[in-house]
């Protein structure tokens, strides 16, 4: 309804090979107080992108303008572990990225991505660090689930459900509470009878 | 079943559950607090504007509120932030609402227990990672993100994959000296932080039945940096005494069935758990105390809803007592009745006297946001649950996580020190 539907998205993969990148180094703490959604990508790896002065570190990947333009972010494991804070994702987004490939992702980031149309996509680990190295230009296809560079065609796994809201930019949120009364109904409906 | 997919089954209205399937459960408590709760407000605007009506919640009754991550407001952000909270529980009609400068308040987490907030079965969601904590009440106990709260909010109804449980035994019970945070420690350097995503990770054997129900919540308290879904402890005779003391009535526990089935056991011998810290920059980095870095510390910070609980401060004050601090050292306990009992036992006095600042209830400097946070290049021991760089200040300052007595004990002697060694 409101988010943007997901297109097939065609861009350079930027490589992060951290692992366990928390949230407090996604959006660092003084900003949580924000909480207008646009407007985090400025903040999104602060420590990482800026100096004391406020300089863009020139070794950190973000800052290197090959991947300037980039929607596409390649990371280690457990990505995105630490806090609830929904400001991680909204910061990703904010910045340009609406796709995270990892092996791995901590739980409730990877909930909170589909709440805002961000497509995280688990990998092989050694099929994300080939995607790092090449760090080239890829085609992410969400309807055919898949991939492509121009060395091979990779397919990924997403539920049903999650691959429908994404591709038509439902609101998940929205999308289930008007659907509340059709669901209490098949929960009825379906249910085993309780024993309670 | 065990004790989560009994809880999860009843809440769904099942007969039974299995790991990996999807129950839309009943929840008992929802909490929100000055961060998670203006990101709710952002997702109920949000909805409004697309003609889905937020002018009622489903419960307020089930719902509550904390002022703790950004409190006292140390500027006008944080200041409005709490305003808005304010305005949104007075619109809604939510009267939990534990404001600070007005009696009780504290952190949530803290107060979860402090207040008798969640009973042992409930299916309880909060939006802070932390919220696992209160599993060691028996409850199953979620931190979820700002969306899913809100989705919650309105409906009081959320889905869950049913988790796996990894179980595990604690033989015997901990030494003198050695503390539930050490246990939990060793557990997160052996399994990783990551070692328990989407697991249950429940505690049990004679070593958590001697445990007190502060250790169990420390416990659970940090499955969170295992990657866990939740923490669980199954509910005995000391919780419903915990929380009877606290005015709970009506307590229906809920337990795992004699064939209670797990996806992994691991044992640890309670005799055999020793001091430990984790050292810069991840809580699974960690190693003995006896076998840590000798590096000249700045600070000592005991606070935190994983480290600055009743208990904490008694085991604080046990080193303090007639002893000086060396270094900076700053006590800020986790809610204002915890704060009160250490008042009337003394425990401030002996604080006051060893040369320590004690502090307000917040989660203040253990997430960096303000009230002690640290400079670049200070090293810091603390009783709190994450030092990712940064995470307490400075980016290029340094935490070690610790028991409460090592803590107390490093404050002594300006090194990390096993509180045996002192």
């Amino acid at each position: 309804m409101t988010l943007r539907p997901f297109k097939k998205i065609t861009s350079i993969v930027t490589p992060l090979e951290k692992v366990n990148v928390d949230t407090d180094q996604i959006i660092p703490k003084q900003f949580l107080k924000l909480v207008q959604r646009s407007g985090f990508g400025r903040f999104l790896f602060f420590d990482w992108r800026y100096d004391k002065q406020e300089n863009k570190r020139p070794d950190f990947v973000l800052n290197d303008l090959r991947y300037e333009n980039s929607e596409i972010l390649a990371v280690g494991d457990n990505f995105g572990c630490g806090s609830s804070r929904e400001h991680a994702v909204w910061a990703l987004l904010d910045y340009g990225f609406s796709v995270i490939i990892a092996p791995s992702f901590a739980d409730i980031f990877f909930s909170n991505c589909f709440k805002n149309g961000v497509l995280p996509i688990i990998l092989e680990q050694a099929t994300v660090e080939r995607l790092q190295q090449e760090a080239g230009m890829v085609e992410v296809d969400l309807e055919c689930q898949t991939i492509t560079s121009p060395s091979e065609v990779i397919h990924f796994e997403i539920g049903t459900y999650r691959k429908k809201i994404l591709l038509e930019g439902l609101d998940e949120i929205a999308q289930t509470l008007l659907y509340e009364r059709d669901i209490s109904e098949f929960e009825k409906k379906s249910m085993i009878p309780s024993v309670l | 079943m065990n004790i989560v997919e009994n809880i999860l089954a009843r809440n769904s209205g099942r007969s039974s559950v299995y790991p990996d399937d999807v129950v839309f459960a009943n929840v008992d408590k929802v909490m929100m607090h000055d961060v998670s709760g203006p990101g709710v407000i952002k997702v109920f605007d949000k909805l409004e504007k697309q003609g889905i009506s937020v002018d009622k919640l489903w419960d307020p009754s089930k719902v509550w509120v904390a002022e703790d991550h950004f409190v006292p407001s140390a500027e006008k952000i944080s200041a409005e932030n709490i305003v808005k909270l304010s305005n949104f529980t007075k619109n809604y009609g939510i009267e939990k609402h534990f404001k600070y400068g007005m009696g009780q308040y504290g952190i949530c987490h803290t107060l979860s227990h402090e207040e008798a907030m969640v009973m042992p079965g409930d299916v309880y969601v909060g939006g802070d990672s932390h919220t696992n904590t209160t599993g060691a009440l028996g409850a199953f106990a979620c931190g979820l993100g700002h969306t899913d709260i809100a989705y919650v909010l309105l409906n009081g109804k959320i889905w869950f994959k049913v988790p796996e449980t990894y179980y595990f035994e604690l033989h015997g019970g901990l030494a003198a000296h050695v503390m539930a945070k050490d246990l939990i420690l060793k557990i997160i350097g052996d399994i990783g932080t990551d070692g328990g995503a989407y697991k249950t990770m429940q505690f049990g054997g004679s070593g958590i039945d001697e445990m007190s129900v502060e250790g169990r919540l420390t416990l659970c308290n940090m499955t969170t940096e295992a990657g866990a879904k939740n923490g669980i402890v199954e509910p005995d005779q000391k919780v419903i005494e915990y929380l009877s003391q606290r005015g709970a009535t009506d307590l229906n526990p809920i337990k795992g069935d004699d064939d209670a089935q797990y996806a992994k056991t691991f044992e640890y011998e309670g005799s055999e758990i020793e001091p430990m810290v984790a050292k810069p920059f991840s809580p699974g980095n960690t190693t003995v105390v006896r076998e840590a870095p000798s590096v000249e510390l700045d600070k000592s910070y005991i606070g935190s809803c994983t480290g600055a609980k009743y208990e904490d401060l008694k085991a604080v004050a046990s080193i303090l007592k007639g002893r000086k601090v060396k270094i900076r050292t700053e006590i800020l306990p986790a809610a204002i009745s915890i704060y009160r009992r250490a008042l009337e036992d003394g425990l401030l006095k002996i604080f006051l006297d060893a040369g320590v600042t004690v502090g307000p209830p917040t989660c203040g400097a253990c997430c960096g946001a303000h009230m002690g946070v640290l400079a670049k290049d200070e090293i810091c021991i603390s009783t709190t649950n994450r030092n990712f760089p940064g995470r307490m200040g400075h980016v290029e300052s340094q935490t070690y996580l610790s028991s409460p007595l090592v803590a107390a004990a490093s404050a002594v002697t300006g090194k990390i020190t096993d509180p045996r060694d002192l």
